[in-house]
């Protein structure tokens, strides 16, 4: 019996999955509600847009069920911008992402932020031709749903908060899981297989090259230039911004910032001169005195 | 060590798979943000991402002309993907209407996405010019090439289309040899 591993045919179209996400590093996703700001992120340089209805801060403010955006509002996003346009479904949700996939949107984010539609079991990623990308908190985590035949991990971060701290723990949790696997002897990788709850071998293949087989990204916080270098320089290899931008006093220039902040994230004088005169950020929200069952990072598993 | 390294525009894009590719080969690479660093180098790639993105980048850090008089200068320039974009001489923007400001380089008219969105991406054998079996070209969001002028020869066709062209020494492709094989493309 074939499996997602041995089929060649999957692993040819997982190759190209990969493939696009490679093409999108070193540069910044957008998350966009309308066609006038999909134009302003591309404009700015944004390698991709993110197309949702409601950006997290509001989703959190508005409460109720998040679900996949109308299809309508993705196709006029799709017919404004050249660069790719990525949307969101439900966790678990397969039939949402089945109906992206016929729209030919070019990434589909599994993703947290909106209301989760299965309890225990994500999406069968290898069944699709689109590409997904899933967020996580930590190594077990990631490599579970490159497992599921993810091409690009994320972290989860705490969406809509426009505080960096939950993206820092993940991406430091996640490198931390990766430098731990290259120093454990061959014999002890099992057990730890076992420890992260993370298939044998995606665990061995990480222990041997030292780094995710698929790009890993951050998400979840970002609102300035410095939080995307800060990001870059923990190891993230492109920045998600949502509602960092679009809730921004002056979206434009901080689109643009942001943008070269991931260029130049190793030098301080260029984030020094990106940063000048960029207006107020998001304002934030402590992530410390926010109730549990308001984080959006604790859904899926 | 006294050979001038490559140069692999940094600004955005799978850079990282080109220099991994140079690697292989024993070829020393250099980054390049800056009009400085282009000096120090005896050629350049422009590496696969989104054109808008880089195009914009080049021009904020000063890049355009610094490009031109490298090429100018006869030193040779591979553009893959994105790259072909850049190098290009006109982009036919389709109904899209964001405009990228190409190089110029190359005298082919491109279409941006030209086969299609991510679910259309491919991978399928290239016929390479001057090699004797065919080579895997990955396609990702991959540009067209609609016209090729006179001077520009033809150096890699997919079932019988053009999708790579030399003009001097500056090559464009239209898929990622980094993506499969090494890259010799340059010399």
């Amino acid at each position: 019996m074939q499996t997602p591993w041995t089929d060649q045919k999957i692993q040819e179209r997982m190759r190209l999955k990969v493939g696009l996400a490679e093409m999108l590093k070193g540069g910044v996703i957008m998350d966009v509600t309308n066609a006038e700001q999909a134009k302003i992120a591309e404009e700015a340089g944004a390698v991709a847009v993110m197309a949702l209805e409601r950006i997290p801060a509001d989703i959190r403010r508005d409460g109720g069920i998040a679900r996949m955006s109308q299809p309508a509002m993705i196709k006029q996003i799709q017919d404004t911008v050249s660069i790719p346009v990525m949307a969101k479904c439900r966790i678990g949700h397969f039939a949402e992402a089945q109906i992206l996939e016929a729209l030919g949107v070019d990434f589909i984010d599994e993703s947290e932020v909106l209301t989760p539609a299965d309890e225990k079991n994500h999406v069968d990623k290898w069944a699709f031709k689109v590409p997904f990308v899933c967020g996580c908190r930590d190594l077990g985590e990631a490599l579970r749903r490159i497992g599921e035949g993810a091409a690009m991990i994320r972290t989860k971060g705490e969406a809509g908060s426009g505080n960096i701290v939950e993206a820092v723990r993940h991406m430091r949790q996640v490198q931390e899981g990766i430098r731990r696997l290259t120093v454990l002897r061959e014999d002890e990788l099992m057990h730890e297989a076992k420890e992260l709850g993370a298939p044998y071998h995606i665990v061995l293949q990480v222990a041997k090259t030292g780094k995710l087989p698929v790009p890993n990204f951050a998400a979840g916080g970002v609102a300035t230039p410095a939080d995307a270098s800060l990001m870059m320089q923990l190891g993230a290899e492109t920045v998600f911004v949502g509602s960092g931008i679009f809730k921004s006093k002056d979206p434009k220039p901080r689109a643009e910032a942001i943008v070269q902040a991931v260029t130049f994230y190793q030098d301080p004088a260029k984030l020094l001169e990106i940063s000048m005169h960029l207006g107020e950020p998001m304002s934030g929200l402590d992530i410390a005195t926010m109730p549990e069952d308001q984080k959006m990072a604790g859904r899926g598993w | 060590m006294t050979e001038q390294p490559v140069g692999i525009l940094a600004l955005q894009g799978d850079f990282a798979l080109h220099a991994a590719a140079l690697d292989r080969q024993g070829v020393a690479y250099l980054y390049v943000r800056r009009p400085e660093e282009l000096t120090a180098c005896r050629g350049l790639v422009i590496p696969g991402g989104e054109s808008t993105t880089m195009t914009r980048l080049m021009d904020i850090v000063g890049l355009r002309q610094p490009i031109l008089d490298f090429a100018a200068a006869g030193k040779p320039i591979l553009g893959t993907c994105a790259g072909l974009i850049m190098l290009a001489a006109r982009v036919d923007e389709d109904e899209r209407r964001h405009g990228v400001k190409p190089l110029g380089l190359l005298d082919v008219l491109v279409r941006r996405n030209g086969y299609g969105r991510q679910v259309d991406s491919f991978v399928d054998e290239v016929v390479v010019a001057g090699r004797a079996d065919p080579v895997p070209g990955v396609f990702i969001r991959a540009p067209r090439i609609l016209e090729v002028g006179a001077g520009v020869e033809v150096v890699a066709t997919w079932r019988g289309e053009t999708v790579g062209v030399r003009s001097g020494k500056v090559t464009g492709l239209a898929f990622h040899p980094e993506a499969g094989e090494g890259e010799s493309w340059l010399s």
